[in-house]
């Protein structure tokens, strides 16, 4: 897997962000724009796509939901671009539910606690969708990476309610 | 063994010479340049000792007058006295009216770009800031005897947008400067700061000038200076607190319908008042006009009520910051004040409550960002071949394209560590479409009329086929100055789709070329000679950075690859003696530039291999 590779990292859905981040700089002291400054148009711009290319890698390797798309898709099985699919009812009434809770956040008595208590509630679903994420993504069956693909589709509307938590954030104390 | 070294005049220079590079911190108010001189930063100054340029430019019929001159002259000749001009890059007029009010300019407008009538004719924004860098230039080539800039590191707000970007690189053009980076002034002060500090960990740069606000949050790490997050607001600064002190008078004094004379003579007395309550609990301010005497007094407490609704809007830039950054307020160790409006005692005591820390104000605020920028000017003109700083900045406001029904589609969100490149893929509707255009955004809301528009794109020349069939695959790349350019392929005949580029504001790049050709005629300049000196330097400097490469990695090169190489570098330096059109040069550059194109790749990849292994090239 490229991106585990240019990190000289091993190839898990369980990373070490510590080692990431020593990595990415390593690397970004040796690729960065600026250490190309002087040098031909043609080294220039090759810096500027390595370098854009490290950070991409940071961005997926760090981010839970995308590294566990990214792993998915290098078995073979790329649900990056798919319109939704997911076929849960129980998942799917729940998620209305909770959309509906984040939606009254801002008429709430207290908004900031009701803000606190929901990223709770977003923090158990992270945990409770992405545990078998990594015994799943390190297997090459074909029915564990169905359940690996299910589990992100999850985890990809908790983290949407997450960013749409922040937004209210936003509005809601500007 | 003699330490004699004989080069040809004009040819080679000795690889540790010290190049002049500077570093521009192009400010609303004033304006500083800086450079490295024995190892040490230091703002440069005028004949009177004076660091600080007012930015303000005068034009009358026969002259251009820059700084303090033309400052004096504001009130007595508002119209063509043009003050905080940094406020109107890339912006619209109906978008500077809206923000500012009342100014004494006459605005006008055409094709998207905006312009100020002075008795020479219409000024755009980008030339006045042209003027302001071309004085500092002199007054660098000055202090050197002379001396040429090889390169400048210029300075802009991290929270600009890529229209803003744009235009300060524009001027910098005009001004003749070879622009090695725009850099964000929070992150420059940053580097200022942590080396003279060594501090390590997470800081906070609170920066507030005459016209913009920035908040950045950083991570300091053994020379990595790591953007974690940036906000702020582009029109928000100095200026409004003065503004919000001119409101105050106006209604003292109950006169509103002022002149612009009147109006300048109120700015000027408000921002003087502004400057004495930093040091005055009360301030008695003289207002001489219409053959009356008015006398207002402002207390401290006034004046913090009064603005006390645009420190709180900083604050909240504040927060997002922080959360967007993912630290703590305990994880922020230290909060660096820059920017001369932080010498406000409203704005200390506010922060240090936000923060709940005493934010750090014994750096010299005015002069922390230009020396900031002459340090990495330096670095990056070469003079520090061994200096390991490296500055990680992010894109200050998410990139995003319209989709149907007025929506924007994020493509990069705010604070994505830069340079990126994202692609995205698109798909025509109709059978035999050939062309689609696209809306390029910047901003966080999510109606296009809430967000910035950058540019529309047109994409030409796609194959025609059936409906969506065609993939477009759009990409956006940020470089490392921020500034974004856009290409499209189409993905199965690999038709790189044309891209026509109307900026929705600032300059064309026509506009730009057709400026700088103005200027050059007005001072008599040959144009042919000038862009032929230009080749010469460039042919010059790629010759010597790839002979720098192959002494060390010549290695990588099998003998075939090596002489086809050394055969286009030996015709691009006979070309330098012989041309005679900037343009023969020219391509023999860019021969040279794909002849070297595969050890450029290779060199990269060893490096990253070194990197990671942590040897050196000997061991592997």
């Amino acid at each position: 897997m490229h991106y585990f590779e240019l990190f000289d990292i091993p190839v898990s859905y369980d990373v070490d962000l510590n080692a990431i981040n020593t990595r990415y700089l390593e690397l970004q002291r040796v690729v960065h724009p600026d250490r190309y400054a002087g040098k031909s148009e043609r080294e220039k711009l090759l810096a500027v796509q390595k370098a854009a290319e490290i950070n991409d890698a940071l961005a997926v390797l760090k981010h839970p939901v995308k590294r566990a798309e990214y792993m998915l898709s290098e078995k073979g099985k790329d649900i990056r671009a798919e319109q939704q699919t997911l076929q849960d009812p129980m998942f799917l009434m729940q998620q209305m539910e909770l959309r509906e809770a984040l939606e009254d956040l801002p008429q709430s008595n207290d908004p900031e606690a009701a803000i606190e208590d929901f990223e709770q509630e977003i923090k158990l679903l992270d945990k409770q969708y992405s545990a078998q994420l990594s015994s799943q993504l390190s297997s090459d069956d074909d029915a564990q990476l169905d359940a690996a693909a299910d589990n992100i589709r999850k985890l990809k509307f908790v983290y949407k309610l997450r960013d749409e938590l922040a937004r209210i954030e936003d509005s809601l104390f500007d | 063994m003699a330490l004699l070294q004989i080069a040809e005049p004009g040819q080679s220079a000795a690889p540790h010479e010290h190049k002049l590079a500077i570093g521009i911190d192009l400010g609303t108010t004033n304006s500083l340049v800086a450079t490295v001189q024995s190892g040490e930063a230091k703002t440069l100054t005028d004949f009177d000792g004076s660091a600080m340029l007012p930015s303000v430019v005068r034009y009358e019929a026969d002259k251009i007058t820059v700084g303090q001159a033309a400052a004096a002259a504001s009130a007595e000749d508002p119209t063509n006295t043009l003050i905080s001009v940094k406020r109107f890059l890339g912006k619209s007029q109906a978008e500077i009216e809206q923000s500012y009010g009342q100014l004494p300019y006459e605005f006008v407008e055409n094709n998207g770009s905006l312009a100020i009538n002075t008795l020479v004719g219409a000024i755009n924004p980008v030339q006045a800031s042209a003027e302001i860098l071309k004085s500092l230039k002199e007054r660098a080539t000055a202090s050197f005897a002379g001396e040429d800039i090889k390169g400048a590191v210029i300075t802009v707000p991290a929270y600009f947008d890529d229209a803003q970007r744009q235009s300060t690189k524009d001027a910098a053009e005009l001004a003749g400067l070879n622009v090695l980076r725009l850099l964000n002034e929070p992150t420059a002060a940053a580097v200022a700061y942590g080396l003279d500090s060594g501090q390590e960990g997470v800081i906070a740069v609170y920066d507030l000038g005459g016209g913009t606000f920035d908040i950045s949050i950083l991570r300091l790490n053994q020379g990595v200076f790591e953007v974690l997050a940036t906000g702020g607001d582009s029109s928000l600064g100095g200026d409004d607190f003065d503004s919000a002190l001119v409101a105050h008078f106006k209604e003292q004094t109950q006169i509103n319908d002022l002149n612009n004379s009147e109006l300048r003579l109120f700015i000027n007395k408000a921002k003087a008042c502004k400057e004495a309550l930093s040091s005055y609990e009360t301030v008695n301010v003289g207002l001489e006009l219409r053959d009356t005497a008015h006398t207002v007094t402002v207390t401290r407490a006034q004046f913090a009520e009064m603005v006390m609704p645009l420190v709180k809007k900083t604050l909240r830039a504040c927060r997002r910051a922080v959360k967007d950054a993912d630290v703590s307020h305990e994880e922020i160790l230290q909060v660096v004040m820059v920017g001369g409006s932080t010498r406000m005692p409203v704005i200390r005591e506010q922060v240090e409550v936000f923060f709940d820390k005493k934010p750090l104000t014994s750096i010299d605020p005015d002069r922390v960002v230009a020396i900031g920028a002459a340090i990495q000017a330096d670095i990056l003109v070469g003079n520090k071949p061994d200096s390991d700083m490296l500055l990680l900045d992010v894109l200050p406001l998410s990139l995003g394209l319209e989709t149907m029904g007025g929506l924007v589609e994020k493509i990069i969100p705010r604070n994505t560590t830069i340079p990126v490149a994202r692609a995205q893929e698109f798909t025509t509707f109709k059978d035999g479409q050939t062309a689609m255009s696209l809306h390029v955004l910047q901003g966080e809301r999510e109606l296009v009329d809430d967000c910035r528009s950058l540019a529309k794109f047109s994409l030409k020349g796609i194959p025609a086929m059936a409906a969506g069939a065609a993939h477009i695959r759009v990409t956006f790349k940020v470089d490392a100055d921020g500034l974004l350019s856009v290409s499209a392929m189409e993905k199965s005949t690999g038709v790189q789709a044309e891209i026509q580029v109307k900026p929705s504001f600032g300059l064309s790049d026509d506009q730009v070329a057709q400026m700088l050709k103005d200027s050059m005629s007005n001072a008599k300049e040959d144009m042919q000679a000038r862009m032929l000196k230009e080749q010469q330097v460039e042919a010059l400097r790629v010759l010597e950075a790839l002979e720098a490469s192959l002494s060390t990695d010549s290695q990588l090169l099998s003998d075939d690859e090596l002489a086809a190489l050394r055969s286009e570098m030996q015709k691009l330096a006979d070309l330098r003696e012989t041309a005679i059109s900037p343009d023969e040069i020219k391509t023999a550059i860019e021969a040279v530039d794909a002849a070297s194109s595969e050890f450029a790749s290779r060199r990269m990849d060893m490096s990253i291999k070194q990197a990671l292994t942590g040897q050196s090239v000997d061991e592997v």
